[in-house]
């Protein structure tokens, strides 16, 4: 059954390493959804967090050929049930008149997004959260004229205790 | 100290004898700090057959290989033979030069972005930026080179950092915290590995590289001895398990033996020990032992379920993992599989009065008379098309490590090289190349290298003047029309070994063959037999590409 999966992986914080990460999933014929990455817990480290649509057995190859790079310290898939998963996106609508302006605020303040920039002819909305919120949020106001559509992917923390990480 | 001079100390440390490599301008620090070294450099004639010289190297010795070239179309010369290393599991470091650091990236003169090419064909890599670093990349290199499951490893050295001097430590650490080689086989795994076996009716051992790599040998045949039962191999485990031995039945896959191929799909538990499941191995994969319970033990987790779904699965290597399912067994009152055996015999007997009568100088039979002729502890290696299908299929490897092929990436021109590498290692066995006259062309050129350093080996040429694999599945495969395949008698390979100042001898009947040998043996230069055969003979039997493995075609 296709599904989408979401990995975090712990890699080494240095020059090369995407590059390494990113040439893997092509030559293993990975159809990659989404990465993010970013620093991690140690400023060696970073992490990233890889969203994957595929069968159980493609993710869990995917973990494996991670782990087997030389600069990734720890891969895991996460469970969604078990996990926070989040995304950032930021939108540029094109809105000109009052109309229409008020039409989008009220959008807005239902998917708990926020106005980061305000000009005459445009504004920026701000909105975090699961994939298909943002999704949703992009179909919705599509109308309305998208200038521009900037999304982080999805990132990732387990609940409670439990954790992707290395001992210091 | 200089980063030349702190890379040559290092790679002394590791106890490096020997390079393979060819000089330019990008590593000439290198090169000259090389001078007060007693490492022996060994100069090739074309980057691509250095690597696959190291390749050969470390196959025969289980060491690691080095091999080392300049910056650029050095570099680039150099990945056919590391992504030859890599398809099969070989050690191999290699060694680049690079344009100076601040030029990296500004397109200078002889620049590649050799870490970018490497980088899906190698198993790791390094661009050290100082000095300082070499010892510790030099460490890591061979670390991860030669642990786990080995595999090239390319260090890429900028020329402002081999000249920069500065204080050079050697802690003898190596630095790859990410890098886990492998893990203790699961004791439970075991277990239930003993139990399925003892279970079963049928069971197969099908051994690949990784009995070779972690010298598993001994273990291999106590377990096909304590169970009798039979013992397949793929093309890398050729040479794992003595090929004259009762329960051996050779190569299984494409070209497999024919009772090879049809003993491992009567199998009710197939025990496939550091052997990948490689389409070559199994034909269409759903036609593979469809009904078998598959044991696999690899000590690459990312190879377990890769190709073959399994239904346990050991992430070891093939010596530790072996030697805890012995004592498993022999825990218990191991039942041997006598009527198992018995029908592995008749099967084997039925074979041997199926021979026909074929040509004199036929393949098959130049093979099996070189066979004869060799001491068991000779090495062969092969190119790769019908020949290596021929040697694998009709020149037994009796002793470990004496058979060397390109298999993974059958890579053409790799033997040649290969043999010279492997002759480096083991200057007192004979080592023979088993070529193709298409193959040998490839990298003919190191008949230079074999001359000028005194490396003398055998190259059998089998000479249909036919790109002779490519030729047969058009004969099979493509209503018999030949597009570009045909090399006709070009050049005259007496001749031309004999421009390089090696042998040249062509025979025409069988006992010229065998005194052509025999003569080579003592001959203290490289001597290449050209043999001419029948350009349409096919090697059989084969197994159509995308077909399961009883969709044979016999000879």
């Amino acid at each position: 059954m296709r599904k989408t999966f979401i990995i975090s992986a712990l890699v080494e914080h240095k020059p090369g390493v995407l590059y390494k990460v990113s040439n893997m999933f092509w030559r293993r014929n990975f159809n990659i959804e989404s990465v993010a990455i970013g620093s991690a817990e140690q400023n060696d480290l970073a992490r990233m967090t890889i969203t994957i649509e595929g069968e159980e057995r493609e993710a869990e190859q995917l973990v494996g050929q991670l782990e087997k790079l030389v600069d990734v310290l720890k891969a895991a898939k996460l469970d969604p049930g078990e996990a926070v998963i989040r995304e950032l996106a930021l939108i540029k609508l094109k809105v000109d008149n009052s109309k229409s302006r008020s039409d989008l605020f009220n959008y807005v303040e239902t998917f708990r997004g926020r106005i980061v920039d305000l000009s005459p002819k445009s504004v920026i909305v701000e909105l975090v959260g699961s994939k298909s919120k943002i999704d949703a949020f992009i179909e919705l106001t599509r109308d309305f004229g998208i200038v521009e559509v900037s999304r982080t992917g999805e990132t990732a923390s387990l609940r409670g205790p439990k954790s992707v990480r290395i001992d210091d | 100290m200089s980063g030349s001079q702190a890379l040559i100390k290092a790679l002394e440390k590791e106890k490096v004898k020997v390079i393979f490599g060819l000089p330019g301008g990008q590593i000439m620090p290198v090169y000259d700090a090389l001078l007060g070294s007693k490492m022996r450099h060994i100069l090739a004639r074309h980057e691509q057959s250095a690597a696959h010289m190291a390749d050969g190297y470390a196959r025969a010795s289980n060491n690691v290989g080095v091999c080392m070239a300049t910056s650029g179309p050095g570099a680039t010369n150099l990945v056919t033979g590391i992504a030859t290393a890599y398809l099969d599991s070989s050690p191999v470091v290699a060694i680049t030069g690079q344009v100076p650091t601040p030029q990296i990236g500004l397109d200078a003169f002889q620049e590649a972005d050799i870490i970018g090419v490497s980088t899906p064909i190698t198993k790791y890599n390094f661009q050290p930026r100082s000095a300082k670093d070499v010892p510790g990349v030099v460490r890591t290199a061979f670390f991860i080179a030669s642990s786990g499951r080995p595999g090239p490893v390319l260090i890429d050295l900028p020329r402002d950092v081999q000249i920069e001097s500065d204080e050079i430590e050697f802690t003898g650490k190596s630095n790859a915290r990410g890098y886990i080689p492998s893990v203790d086989p699961d004791l439970y795994q075991i277990k239930k590995a003993a139990e399925m076996i003892l279970d079963s009716k049928r069971p197969f051992i099908l051994a690949g590289g990784g009995i070779r790599i972690s010298n598993a040998f001994r273990q291999l045949q106590d377990l096909a001895e304590l169970l009798l039962a039979p013992v397949g191999t793929s093309l890398m485990g050729k040479g794992c398990f003595p090929e004259n031995h009762p329960l051996s039945l050779g190569l299984v896959g494409m070209h497999g033996v024919k009772e090879a191929n049809k003993i491992v799909m009567e199998s009710d538990v197939l025990l496939a020990i550091g052997s990948r499941f490689s389409d070559r191995t199994t034909g269409k994969l759903d036609g593979f032992c469809p009904d078998t319970k598959v044991i696999h033990i690899d000590i690459d987790a990312t190879e377990i379920g890769k190709n073959r779904c399994v239904d346990l699965a050991i992430v070891s290597s093939a010596d530790k993992a072996l030697s805890l399912l012995n004592e498993a067994l022999k825990e218990t009152s191991v039942k041997k599989k006598t009527s198992w055996s018995k029908r592995i015999k008749e099967v084997k007997e039925a074979a041997n009065n199926n021979k026909q009568s074929i040509k004199e100088l036929s393949p098959p039979r130049i093979l099996k008379e070189l066979r004869k002729i060799l001491p068991l502890d000779s090495i062969v290696t092969t190119e790769v098309g019908q020949n290596q299908m021929w040697a694998a299929l009709n020149f037994k490897a009796i002793k470990p490590r004496t058979f060397i092929s390109s298999g993974g990436f059958g890579c053409m021109g790799y033997g040649f090289p290969a043999a010279i590498g492997a002759k480096v290692a083991k200057p007192d066995v004979p080592v023979v190349d088993i070529a193709g006259d298409g193959s040998f062309r490839m990298t003919e050129n190191s008949l230079s290298t074999s001359v000028d350093e005194d490396i003398p080996v055998i190259v059998v040429i089998l000479n249909n003047q036919m790109l002779g694999m490519v030729a047969q599945w058009q004969r099979l495969f493509f209503c018999h029309r030949y597009s570009a395949v045909e090399l006709r008698k070009i050049p005259d390979f007496v001749k031309l070994t004999k421009s390089y100042g090696a042998e040249g001898v062509r025979v025409n009947s069988l006992k010229e063959f065998t005194s052509a040998v025999k003569k080579a043996m003592n001959t203290p230069v490289t001597t290449v037999i050209d043999v001419p055969i029948d350009p349409e003979e096919n090697v059989l039997p084969m197994v159509p590409a995308g077909q399961s493995l009883d969709k044979i075609i016999e000879g």
